[in-house]
């Protein structure tokens, strides 16, 4: 017990010691405080404001005013992205700019660029007239002049359908309407225009019924995409000319093109006019061509001077918008010339935190220093894991199954080397892992580069685990060596196998048909056990029992975890009331199951351990016959099967009825010595513990035990069942790559033919990397997760803390992208 | 095959009622009611909004705002959702979602038209439509010149085609027959509406005919009172009744000879689901009116979310959606031209 309590203090084990603090700073320099404090990222704040809405906050005006600018910021950034630009910033180049500055800085870019945009899209649409007449010029044109070939034709036709003789006011139309020219003395008009190309149908229709059918609608697909000035996208249009006549035709006709948003074009008839006017819209054209391209130009270097300056930009506006909103968790006091904060901070993180504080007192010229005190907590302290690239992913899937209580003992210590190691059990195969290796390796080495850029979901996790992935490629490696698996083939690489044929006929390679005539094989399994008859129940026999020891000393380190944190937690009750019978009833029927095990491999016993297991329960004074592996083991047993039932009550009554003990005597007032050592926890955890004591229950306290107790004994059962899987899936894996081995490779390559060979491999390949590399994996993975979070973690795991999430840049900087 | 809908629902509606209910999670509750009652600018307004649903819809419009942008912005998300789930939606469903729209329709129609009588620039009229009710040749409307030009010309290929057969007459428009067409599309769609629910059978009948019954009888009680010292006849009158809901028959033969407004409220007073919504108001008060029919709806319309596989929910969310956008139109009103004390006078909470 000496030995134990003068252990060194794990820090590893613990998360960082928290402490409460509250912090008055001077209005003056707020800003540049919390601003600092945000560089340094150690203090998380607490929201003091939570009852008010955002808007009746003290930073309000500022945090709209950043909002604003961001906003700004991402219209920028779209026009960038719109003009195909990249920007690139260079970050080094940092010039201080105030946020006033950066605000009219940002106001008259966007000024300028809003300007420059309505002038190129002026332009544009001047352009797009131009073009789309241009293009009517060239269909439309083609219409008429093949029209007056037709002529007579066609003015028979029209005749026959309609054609009010004469109409009186077409003279004078002539001269007004630019639209519509008469053609010919019977008062065809036409309208000529262009309209897109998805609408086409419906207008036809459309001008079909309000004319009546007295219409002629002839339309070409235009050849030129025509950018729409709205959306900036390339749209197919057609060219269309109706021929009509009447007055009332034509207003109705012209209402309808506005309606479907055709753009109308005058064409004169004349050949020569046509010409002629196809030469002035030319010129026109290529002139403002130019124009446009040099506005696009001028507005691509305005851009680009932007997009040099964007992230750095977009950067400082939300740490800016950061500072505000945490500035906004603050109170003002009574005088209302300090702000108030309170917030919890790492221990060891106070000087920084004080050192900072004073730079931005002394910064900002203030007269006043910055107060910086620890208040007590009445809630429980975040907790805080310091970790590095390695250990981060395994700190993550442990949080992933719930973050740890305050100074709990921390499993992911443990999962950084067991995890793998589990995984590898069930993943044995020195190829496979190679190849996971090679991935691993792969994704370690382009670290720096693919850290700074944005991945997909998936290969964001494959990233995020690349430590994860080599620590499982290495022992896979290692487990594969012990299980002599490479791709299924074994190889005889630690020597020679040692056992040889009894005689000459022996191909087919029984074990019986073997003798062993050298020492064993130096390390793993013997190359010769594979394809024999008994291949399968001897690695079945060792994966099994191999697994139940795995299991047992992973479920022994739990229990042993929970007595480190009842020490920790000065908590003597559970100590001698959970944590001994515990270890009494799991070590006296499944430690001595691992007991068995261990000597039957050291002394080659043929002892059958079911047997001795299952009579130990039903018959445990019979005599054990052939199965007994050792002297004394009917005593041994019968001892260990009345530890095992005394462990039961002990770990359910003693502790409620102590609990309750305790409990009246303290309302009697009377031993509050007593009470320090089984209410500690009250300081690490004191809203809740007051709560709990106050309204003690014993019906739903003695319940409580009533449950653990029974979880814990039905538990110790199914737990060391289930630590079976290690054994299920790794003969899972082994017969998967046996089968793809020899079911398609080697039967692939029996043919002599090249084709079924490729095919062969093809597949070979195929379902290695897809159904070994990857399902396996990701199985294996699962499984181990599991033993992790369930039978490991439920021993001593409470994980219903909360992370520590400080105010900092850095973590801001990352999670908006 | 009622009480059976558990079984087969899912196969087809499963997925779009998920995410009906998962849309109808993000309606403003009171609380962001409350706070936004207490916005003193538009900017205030926007800033609340970024923190909900609408978020990406308003956090990239520059800053002076405007009412109108805060309600189009809103109605662009109502759209977009609406869009999604037609997209994802299956027959029948499909033509559900597609009946909810038509209302909207005809009150575009009108609108168009009205508009055009008054001369007023299609595009212009064309941005105050409703995007729930625009159809292609929606445009070509301004061209008609009477009720027959107008089904002839445009309507014929609507969906509302169908509705235009009691109102074609040659007549020119004028502003008193233009709201008898919508008063007389309206009852046709409502009873087409109400046939194609009893049609889907099940707990979608059962749950639209109780909510569109009250639209039925809302839009009589309406109907009756803005026609009330008119030359609109009684039998004209009676006519424009759908012929459906609770107050039908015998309640619309009341409505019909009603003179003044305390008539009508004696005639509902007789139906005891619309006896709440009178003893509210003091006699011969009208105004608020409104606002108690349509907090009744949004009891109704939130009610039918209680129940699960029917057609309901999405009709109660898109109703829901729009009374959400009918408060924050008035909020924003109410905030920008500085009448902050009416601004409860209109809002209908939603939960």
């Amino acid at each position: 017990m000496e030995l134990l309590k003068n252990l060194p203090e794990m820090d590893l084990m613990r998360s960082e010691k928290m402490t409460f603090v509250q912090l008055i700073i001077p209005v003056e320099s707020a800003h540049r405080a919390v601003s600092y404090l945000g560089e340094l990222g150690l203090l998380q704040f607490r929201d003091l404001n939570d009852d008010k809405s955002p808007f009746q906050r003290t930073f309000v005006n500022q945090v709209k005013r950043c909002a604003e600018m961001s906003r700004k910021l991402r219209f920028f950034k779209d026009q960038i992205h719109k003009a195909g630009l990249s920007s690139s910033a260079l970050p080094t180049l940092q010039p201080d700019v105030d946020l006033e500055a950066l605000e009219t800085q940002l106001a008259e870019h966007e000024h300028e660029l809003i300007e420059m945009n309505a002038n190129s899209e002026k332009l544009q649409q001047t352009y797009n007239e131009l073009l789309e007449f241009k293009i009517v010029l060239q269909k439309a044109g083609v219409f008429l002049v093949s029209g007056k070939s037709y002529e007579a034709e066609e003015g028979r036709e029209l005749e026959d359908n309609v054609y009010p003789s004469d109409y009186p006011e077409s003279t004078s139309l002539l001269e007004q309407a630019t639209q519509s020219v008469p053609s010919n003395p019977s008062g065809l008009r036409f309208i000529s225009g262009i309209i897109p190309k998805s609408k086409v149908l419906l207008f036809e229709r459309m001008l079909f019924r309000a004319t009546r059918g007295n219409l002629l609608f002839n339309q070409a697909p235009a050849d030129d995409l025509i950018m729409d000035p709205v959306s900036s996208e390339m749209v197919e249009k057609t060219v269309f000319v109706v021929f009509f006549s009447g007055e009332q035709a034509r207003t109705k006709i012209l209402k309808i093109c506005e309606a479907f948003g055709a753009n109308c074009y005058p064409v004169p008839e004349d050949l020569t006019k046509q010409t002629q006017i196809t030469q002035e819209v030319l010129s026109r054209l290529s002139e403002l061509e130019t124009t446009l391209d040099v506005g696009i130009r001028q507005r691509n270097a305005a851009l680009h001077s932007i997009g040099f300056h964007l992230t750095i930009w977009m950067n400082m506006v939300k740490r800016e918008k950061a500072v505000f909103d945490t500035l906004n968790m603050l109170n003002f006091d009574v005088t209302k010339k300090c702000l108030v904060g309170e917030g919890w901070c790492p221990v060891f993180a106070k000087p920084q935190i004080q050192e900072a504080l004073q730079r931005a007192t002394f910064d900002s010229n203030s007269q006043v220093g910055i107060i910086f005190h620890v208040m007590d907590a009445v809630e429980s302290p975040p907790t805080y894991f310091r970790t590095n690239a390695f250990t981060n992913a395994y700190q993550e899937i442990v949080d992933a199954y719930g973050v740890a209580r305050y100074q709990e003992a921390n499993p992911a210590v443990y999962t950084v080397i067991t995890f793998p190691f589990l995984f590898a059990v069930m993943f044995g195969d020195w190829g496979h892992g190679i190849c996971l290796l090679l991935g691993a390796l792969v994704l370690i080495a382009r670290e720096g580069k693919l850290s700074s850029q944005k991945l997909g979901s998936f290969m964001e996790m494959l990233f995020g685990g690349r430590y994860v992935l080599l620590l499982m490629s290495l022992f896979s490696i290692y487990c594969g060596l012990i299980y002599n698996e490479f791709f299924s083939v074994p190889y005889h690489i630690f020597g020679n196998s040692a056992y040889k044929c009894r005689d000459d006929e022996c191909s087919d390679a029984y074990t019986v048909g073997l003798i062993k005539y050298r020492d064993a094989y130096p390390f793993g399994v013997d190359p010769s056990w594979r394809g024999s008859r008994s291949e399968l129940p001897f690695l079945n026999s060792l994966k099994m029992k191999m697994s139940i020891l795995f299991g047992v000393a992973q479920m022994n380190l739990g229990i042993m975890l929970s007595y480190f944190n009842s020490i920790y937690f000065n908590n003597s009750l559970d100590i001698r009331y959970q944590f001994v019978p515990q270890m009494i009833f799991l070590n006296s029927l499944f430690g001595y199951l691992s007991l068995l095990i261990i000597i039957k491999w050291c002394t080659g016993s043929q002892a059958d351990l079911y047997h001795v297991m299952i009579y130990m329960f039903l018959s445990p004074f019979d005599d054990l016959g052939e199965n007994e592996l050792f002297w004394g083991q009917r005593p041994l047993q019968i001892l260990l099967l009345l530890a095992a039932l005394v462990a039961v009550p002990w770990m359910l009554f003693p502790k409620p009825f102590i609990l309750r003990k305790l409990h009246t005597e303290r309302f009697q007032g009377r031993a509050y010595g007593l009470l320090r050592s089984s209410e500690i926890d009250t300081d690490s955890e004191p809203g809740s513990a007051r709560h709990h004591v106050e309204e003690f229950n014993f019906s739903e306290v003695f319940v409580h035990q009533m449950i653990h107790s029974i979880e814990f004994v039905l538990g110790s059962v199914s737990n060391t069942a289930s630590y079976l899987r290690l054994w299920a899936l790794s003969l899972a894996h082994s017969e998967l790559s046996t089968v793809f081995y020899e079911k398609v490779l080697l039967l692939a390559w029996g043919y002599e033919n090249i084709l079924i060979r490729l095919v062969g491999l093809a597949v070979f390949a195929f379902a290695t990397a897809f159904i070994l590399l990857m399902m396996e994996t990701l199985s294996a993975f699962l499984h181990a997760l599991r033993l992790h979070w369930v039978e490991f973690q439920n021993k001593f795991y409470g994980g219903d803390g909360y992370k520590f999430k400080p105010f900092s840049f850095a973590a801001i900087a990352d999670d908006e992208d | 095959m009622y009480g059976f809908e558990a079984m087969t629902f899912n196969i087809h509606g499963g997925y779009l009622e998920a995410i009906v209910r998962g849309h109808r999670s993000g309606l403003l509750t009171a609380a962001d009611y409350n706070n936004l009652c207490q916005c003193e600018t538009l900017d205030d307004i926007k800033m609340h909004l970024t923190a909900t649903e609408y978020g990406p819809y308003l956090q990239n419009e520059p800053s002076p705002l405007h009412t109108t942008t805060i309600v189009e912005k809103c109605t662009l998300k109502l759209v977009d959702e609406y869009k999604h789930m037609l997209c994802q939606a299956t027959e029948p469903l499909s033509t559900f979602l597609e009946y909810i729209t038509y209302g909207h329709m005809i009150d575009n129609v009108v609108l168009i038209v009205t508009g055009t009588l008054h001369e007023r620039d299609v595009q212009e009229l064309l941005e105050k439509c409703h995007p729930l009710g625009m159809f292609d040749s929606i445009a070509t409307l301004a061209v008609a010149q009477n009720m027959r030009e107008l089904y002839r010309l445009v309507l014929v290929d609507t969906p509302l085609a169908p509705y235009f057969s009691e109102c074609i007459t040659s007549e020119d428009l004028d502003d008193m027959n233009i709201e008898i067409m919508r008063n007389t599309l309206y009852k046709a769609y409502l009873e087409d509406f109400y046939q194609f629910c009893q049609k889907l059978g099940g707990a979608t009948a059962e749950i639209m005919s109780d909510l569109l019954a009250f639209e039925a009888d809302r839009r009589a009680v309406n109907i009756t009172i803005n026609s009330i010292g008119t030359e609109l006849t009684r039998d004209d009158r009676r006519k424009l009744y759908s012929s459906f809901g609770l107050l039908y028959p015998y309640g619309h033969e009341e409505l019909a000879i009603c003179e003044d407004i305390d008539q009508v409220r004696a005639v509902m007073e007789k139906y005891p689901p619309y006896q709440p919504i009178f003893s509210k108001l003091s006699y011969g008060e009208s105004q608020m009116l409104d606002k108690a029919f349509y907090e009744e709806e949004v009891k109704r319309l939130c009610l039918s979310f209680e129940q699960q596989f029917h057609y309901a929910v999405f009709f109660a969310y898109m109703r829901l959606k729009e009374q959400e956008i009918r408060n924050l139109m008035w909020i924003s009103e109410c905030v920008a031209q500085n009448q902050k004390s009416r601004v409860h006078d209109s809002v209908v909470f939603i939960f």
